[in-house]
């Protein structure tokens, strides 16, 4: 007998009882339609994480101030201790390391920002020049701030876009003067608007030099070092270096805290992957209930077809052609399930694509194959039992219904 | 052709030892029209079962066309089931939800024969029973001598070379009856061993051979083997 034919006769005895059909391929593919979702889901979390921090900049280490040794609060704190700053000149060292391609130090207050009659309170960010393309900003107007010494705060600021708006209404706003705190700067440049990323929104932020936020802040002091490791591979010895240089220019005290981003990231990433494979796991199960339901109703319909069987045995079908078409029916059924569960899934991706603009979901490759090998797997197992079940029965007891 | 020496066969019911055939000695050759006959329980169904390869002698030996084939395993007794034998059945034994031409396409299709072949075979099958216009009914579409009509395309549709028929005329009245026993006839003609198993007098008496069967033994013969 020709596997074709094994297929087709397979088929038509699907088609001879359409509900049961129906039934067995809704369950099936609805278990392959919870993988395909779920997975998805999963998947756009930790795609969302991981497009969230590479916004934030690639390749990048922060420095800052005070070391954490363990977690809690530290005797030091108790005590009023405040960990040594960090300076300016703390973070032009950094540039010595040649696994370190650029940095830009960060220093950050709130002040009033006004002009004529309006002012609001505005977050304000000193940093050089680098920040735009460390961060990976990009501006709407204008420039940003002025590349060269670090240590001059010329009065020069870039606002926010909603800032911007806010105070110059449709003007463009550079070239005006602004009032922040006691200092008078003027814009040279407005951020383009990029939204909230990891709850840092720029769009309401104003930039100035670093050094002209410590004398508007009256401090010396930086917040963080943003450091740019000049490719992957340097991360760490970029990290290595960073932590050498401090400590020895604070006298031999390691009393800053140096982090990737990577191992942040890398953390967030296995988390989410755990979370995903949890899902996709318990999704799973459903279709192992599915593949019982399959042998239920293989069971049945072996039962029913009694006769059948022992019809096709007598006009010469071995008992190993029976298990064949009996598989066959098994394999049909989950192979159509989970092409349906496929197609089920991907449109209950797309809606929820269309729902969330924001969250990136596509199911992972791995999760749609798991879940057509476990819906076949299943559809195949479960039906071993009822194909050897009919494969064994009597011809004479068979044609007799008995 | 067909050689059976001291065949028997018993069934174990309950704790009870049951022997529906006690050493059956007999022979049928090619285009014997052979009937057997006896009350129920008489041994006749379990008779054509063994003949039919569908049951296994407890003792004896059974010899098809001059092979020893009572010890086939599965897979043989299959292939001569398909190559040799063609039953006839009371209850017709159609498959429901296939139509006349996919039941009588049916061996064909169990044997591996290529669909093109296939089709040519059916196509005259239906021709010659008068089934063209029937092909594409289904059995419950279809009248009791119809159905019996595809049954008998269908156990011809191998060309074998013994046709067993357990009571083919026993669901049909008595005008259908007789003219799907003309249907079989004629396949002796054709030199095939016909056997047929009946109650009924009027169609075991028109065979050449008739076996009359009680408590698992033939006890009497009239008629001439060839």
């Amino acid at each position: 007998m020709k596997y074709l034919d094994v297929a087709q006769f397979a088929a038509t005895s699907l088609r001879g009882s359409r509900s049961r059909t129906l039934l067995m391929i809704l369950a099936m593919s609805i278990g392959v339609a919870s993988v395909v979702v779920l997975t998805a889901l999963g998947e756009g979390a930790r795609r969302y994480v991981v497009n969230q921090f590479s916004s934030l900049g690639t390749n990048l280490i922060l420095v800052f101030p005070g070391r954490t040794e363990t977690a809690g609060i530290g005797p030091g704190m108790l005590l009023g201790q405040i960990p040594r700053e960090l300076s300016l000149d703390d973070a032009q060292a950094l540039l010595r390391s040649p696994a370190i391609a650029r940095i830009a130090p960060l220093t950050i207050g709130s002040s009033q920002i006004s002009k004529d009659a309006l002012n609001r309170e505005v977050v304000v960010l000193g940093s050089t020049s680098d920040m735009l393309k460390i961060r990976h900003m990009s501006m709407g107007l204008g420039q940003f701030l002025p590349a060269g010494d670090v240590h001059s705060s010329e009065s020069v600021c870039v606002l926010g876009a909603k800032i911007r708006r806010e105070l110059f209404g449709n003007a463009s706003g550079i070239g005006a003067w602004v009032r922040l705190g006691d200092r008078r700067f003027r814009v040279i440049g407005i951020m383009s608007s990029q939204g909230e990323s990891m709850g840092f929104n720029t769009d309401e932020i104003v930039i100035v030099p670093v050094a002209a936020a410590h004398m508007l802040f009256n401090t010396s002091g930086l917040f963080r070092v943003l450091v740019e490791a000049k490719n992957r591979e340097s991360i760490e010895s970029a990290k290595r270096d960073a932590e050498q240089i401090l400590t020895v220019r604070h006298n031999g005290e390691r009393d800053v805290t140096v982090v990737t981003q990577d191992a942040v990231l890398a953390t967030f990433d296995r988390i989410l992957r755990a979370l995903t494979l949890a899902v996709g796991g318990i999704a799973a199960i459903s279709l192992a209930v599915a593949g019982v339901l399959i042998m239920n109703v293989m069971l049945i319909a072996v039962s029913q077809r009694v006769k059948e069987i022992g019809l096709l045995k007598a006009l010469g079908a071995p008992a190993t052609q029976i298990r064949k078409l009996f598989f066959a029916e098994a394999v049909l059924l989950s192979g159509i399930g989970s092409v349906v569960g496929l197609i089920l899934g991907e449109i209950g991706v797309l809606v929820i694509a269309r729902l969330y603009p924001a969250l990136p979901v596509t199911a992972p490759w791995w999760a749609v194959l798991a879940a057509i090998a476990t819906s076949l797997g299943t559809g195949i197992l479960f039906s071993v039992w009822p194909a050897r079940r009919a494969a064994r029965l009597d011809p004479v007891t068979a044609l007799a219904g008995r | 052709m067909i050689a059976l020496s001291k065949v028997s066969r018993s069934f174990q019911v309950g704790d009870q030892q049951v022997t529906a055939l006690r050493d059956i000695d007999l022979s049928i050759a090619a285009g014997d029209y052979v009937s057997i006959m006896g009350p129920s329980g008489s041994g006749k169904s379990t008779l054509l079962n063994l003949i039919g390869l569908l049951d296994r002698p407890s003792s004896g030996i059974y010899r098809l066309d001059g092979g020893n084939v009572t010890d086939l395993d599965d897979q043989q007794q299959a292939k001569v089931r398909s190559e040799k034998i063609g039953f006839v059945f009371q209850s017709f034994h159609l498959v429901p939800r296939l139509s006349a031409a996919m039941n009588i396409e049916l061996p064909l299709m169990l044997a591996g024969i290529p669909p093109a072949e296939r089709k040519t075979r059916v196509t005259a099958l239906l021709e010659n029973y008068g089934l063209t216009d029937r092909a594409d009914h289904r059995p419950d579409q279809l009248s009791g001598g119809q159905r019996q009509r595809v049954a008998i395309a269908r156990a011809t549709s191998m060309h074998p070379a013994v046709l067993l028929a357990d009571e083919p005329t026993g669901n049909l009245d008595q005008a259908t009856g007789k003219e799907v026993i003309n249907l079989l006839e004629l396949l002796v003609e054709q030199k095939v061993a016909l056997i047929v198993v009946t109650h009924d007098p009027a169609v075991g008496g028109r065979a050449k051979r008739q076996l009359h069967m009680v408590d698992g033994k033939i006890t009497s013969e009239t008629g001439q083997a060839k």
